[in-house]
């Protein structure tokens, strides 16, 4: 795969839940290193998206490629270029914080030593290598973000799909996300992140992607007033 | 980059277990479930002596089904509740490794209770369970519903009304399970010669085989979104 | 077969109203199939000389539960095609058989609580066969109930397409039970009755004159045609909550 090629491709995805539509004929492209700010209205179809792009939900019609492979005949290879935080933290709460990095680094058939390395790595760039023999049961719904953030970027992977990351953090926990995902497009990798703050992760995502009722409404870097105006707009259609 | 099959079974195997002993919930519930049970039953059938006998086999299966099935829904729920089934279909594994590792922990839970209940049941009830045979039976028998448990277990996790639905859906397609575990266990108990109840052990471990590869077919479908 | 046939003319189910040929001509040799079957095991079969004028039930009894296997047998087949092929007309095809093959299978229960009371001097007994066949009709009645707890309807499909195959076991088993457990009471018409059945009679030439077209007839006739109509129904359903849905949009 040469630098040249897009990422993602994604060609006229559509995704109903039985009779009703999420997602209408949405296509785009994503560069590799880019950083994508998805913002919609709740509902308009941010999560279906992401869902759809981690190959965790079929596509009703539609193409979806990540990193030249092509959902749903290749999902194996595709899924295991992709780190997900999702709504829920996909984390086991009996296991400790290092034990479910552990268990995710074996599926993930990352080696011993360097999955020791990692974690222990990653658990202090959350700030919760304290905490790291905690049951996962006892952390705060931020704590929980910020290791599911870990379990995310524990394989490195080239494309990071976040949905609404900020959600249930303080000021101080959505800072230290901020320096994580500026760290992260430092090194590289492609960052999708949808939220529904329009001041969050501006400084560093150069593109938003708006959408609205299923459909893309605007797409391309843009000063924070045009955003902001594209984003009303669409907040301003009918809702389904 | 592809897990093996083997490490991605242990691995979701191991942590159920890990997380179960630690917290022992499950295994806590099924096992007071089951002496609860058994203690019913024995109560329920003492009047008549010949027929606590004969139903001994009947009272040890549909026990065991029974808290089979709180285990079942209980670690489906741990893998629905936070999301987590999401985690294990993102991961690089095949389907039917995520199949096996929850079907070797279900089954290991299921096991213990079982395990626990022949010596019980022998003093309970007064016949020897602890027989080699009987094992045997117990092994094979809650291999074979555990399959097929954790197979439904997966689709009524996600449903609406998850905990009711699973014995409904489950109890008649295991019925093939408890028909031939009670046959064997019983002709062992009662003495008969080998040659008439080995059929029965025969008939539990191919529809044991024939189930497994179903499920290891569907589960997929199960699965898939 | 049931499902070959109904898939060809399933091509352009949806004009309202215009059934396709073929169905309005299984439907005509259905009704009259079921009258002459009736009018043969009724009027034309010999009453049984222990028995009476009770057995004739057995006409119908035998050959619905042969109806719910045909119909149930179609959700097997329309699960697997449809895991295979995403057409959400297997799917209909499998729910449409479950629904034609329960109905059949409490016709089947029905007829045979009624043919009891005389014979066997009460309406139901715990024996190994009549507690497999209702334990069938709870199995698909699980299946009815599975599949109204699952929302997502990509989701329902698989899901109920899986069901509806392991839930043949039990169908299978009511079919072999005798071997399986063979104290049971329920005689054996065709092949050897068991040690304990009671209320067995002959198959003479006059029973099988009776049976056989009858057996037929609720084989491939009866289900066929209802689970096409059935089909039928679901898709101007689907339509109909499809245009509820556009209105709601509009």
């Amino acid at each position: 795969m040469s630098g040249e090629r897009p990422i993602i491709e994604v060609e006229a995805l559509s995704k109903a839940y039985g009779l009703l539509p999420a997602l209408r004929d949405v296509s785009f492209c994503v560069g590799r290193g880019e950083c994508v700010r998805l913002l919609g209205a709740n509902g308009s179809g941010k999560s279906t998206l992401l869902r759809a792009l981690a190959g965790l939900s079929k596509p009703s019609s539609g193409r979806i490629r990540v990193g030249g492979w092509e959902m749903p005949k290749e999902a194996a290879q595709l899924r295991a270029q992709i780190g997900l935080v999702a709504h829920q933290p996909l984390l086991y709460e009996n296991l400790s914080a290092r034990e479910n990095l552990h268990f995710f680094g074996v599926l993930y058939a990352i080696n011993r030593a360097e999955r020791e390395r990692r974690s222990a790595e990653l658990l202090r760039s959350v700030d919760l290598h304290k905490r790291a023999e905690s049951l996962v049961r006892t952390f705060s719904r931020g704590m929980k973000q910020r290791l599911s953030l870990a379990r995310a970027m524990l394989h490195q992977p080239d494309l990071l799909l976040l949905d609404e990351p900020y959600s249930g953090l303080d000021q101080k926990a959505g800072e230290l996300l901020d320096e994580l995902l500026l760290a992260a497009r430092s090194q590289g990798q492609t960052i999708i992140m949808s939220t529904h703050q329009l001041e969050r992760g501006a400084q560093f995502a150069e593109r938003a992607l708006i959408l609205s009722r299923g459909r893309i409404s605007f797409d391309g870097p843009g000063s924070a007033s045009e955003i902001s105006a594209a984003f009303r707009r669409a907040g301003d259609a009918p809702g389904l | 980059m592809k897990t093996s099959f083997a490490a991605a079974v242990l691995a979701i195997a191991g942590k159920d277990l890990r997380a179960e002993l630690r917290s022992r919930e499950v295994l806590m519930a099924m096992a007071l479930f089951a002496l609860l049970s058994v203690l019913v039953f024995s109560f329920a059938l003492e009047l008549d002596r010949a027929a606590r006998g004969e139903a001994i086999s009947g009272v040890l299966w549909v026990t065991l089904i029974f808290a089979s099935i709180l285990g079942f829904n209980r670690s489906m729920a741990n893998e629905q509740d936070a999301g987590n089934f999401d985690a294990l279909r993102l991961a690089p594994i095949s389907r039917s490794a995520i199949f096996v590792g929850k079907l070797v922990g279900n089954c290991c839970f299921t096991l213990c209770v079982g395990l626990a209940l022949l010596p019980l049941m022998t003093v309970l009830y007064g016949l020897n369970l602890l027989d080699g045979w009987v094992l045997l039976t117990t092994l094979l028998g809650v291999g074979g519903f555990s399959t097929i448990g954790t197979l439904l277990a997966t689709m009524t996790a996600q449903t609406r009304a998850r905990e009711a639905l699973l014995p409904i859906a489950l109890l008649p397609v295991a019925l093939p399970f408890l028909l031939t575990a009670v046959r064997a266990t019983k002709g062992v108990l009662g003495g008969e010669p080998q040659s008439e109840w080995q059929v029965w052990l025969q008939l539990l471990a191919g529809i044991g085989l024939i189930y497994f590869v179903l499920c290891m077919l569907l589960f997929e479908f199960v699965a898939e979104e | 077969m049931t499902d070959i046939s109904s898939s060809n003319a399933l091509e352009n189910p949806m004009e309202p109203g215009a059934q396709p040929r073929l169905l309005r001509i299984l439907t005509i040799l259905t009704v009259l199939g079921f009258a002459a079957t009736l009018i043969l095991g009724l009027f034309v079969a010999g009453t049984d000389i222990q028995q009476g004028e009770v057995q004739r039930i057995f006409y119908i009894h035998m050959p619905s539960f042969f109806g719910a296997f045909t119909a149930f047998g179609a959700t097997v087949v329309g699960g697997i095609l449809y895991l295979a092929r995403r057409s959400e007309t297997w799917d209909q095809i499998a729910l449409a058989g479950v629904e034609v093959g329960l109905a059949f299978a409490l016709i089947n229960l029905l007829t045979g609580a009624v043919w009891a009371r005389p014979i066997w001097n009460t309406w139901w007994t715990w024996d190994p066969r009549l507690t497999s066949a209702a334990i069938m009709c709870l199995t698909y009645a699980a299946y009815l109930m599975l599949r109204a707890g699952i929302e997502d309807p990509n989701r329902r499909r698989a899901f109920m397409s899986v069901y509806g195959i392991f839930a043949f076991v039990s169908v299978l088993i009511t079919l072999f039970i005798i071997r399986i457990v063979p104290e049971t009471i329920h005689p054996v018409i065709v092949g050897a009755s068991p040690q304990n059945a009671q209320g067995g009679f002959e198959a003479t030439s006059g029973v099988v004159l009776a049976l056989v077209p009858s057996l037929l007839l609720w084989l491939t006739l009866m289900p066929i045609t209802l689970i096409w109509h059935r089909v039928r129904l679901e898709i101007r359903l689907e339509a109909l909550s499809l245009q509820k849905i556009r209105a709601l949009n509009e």
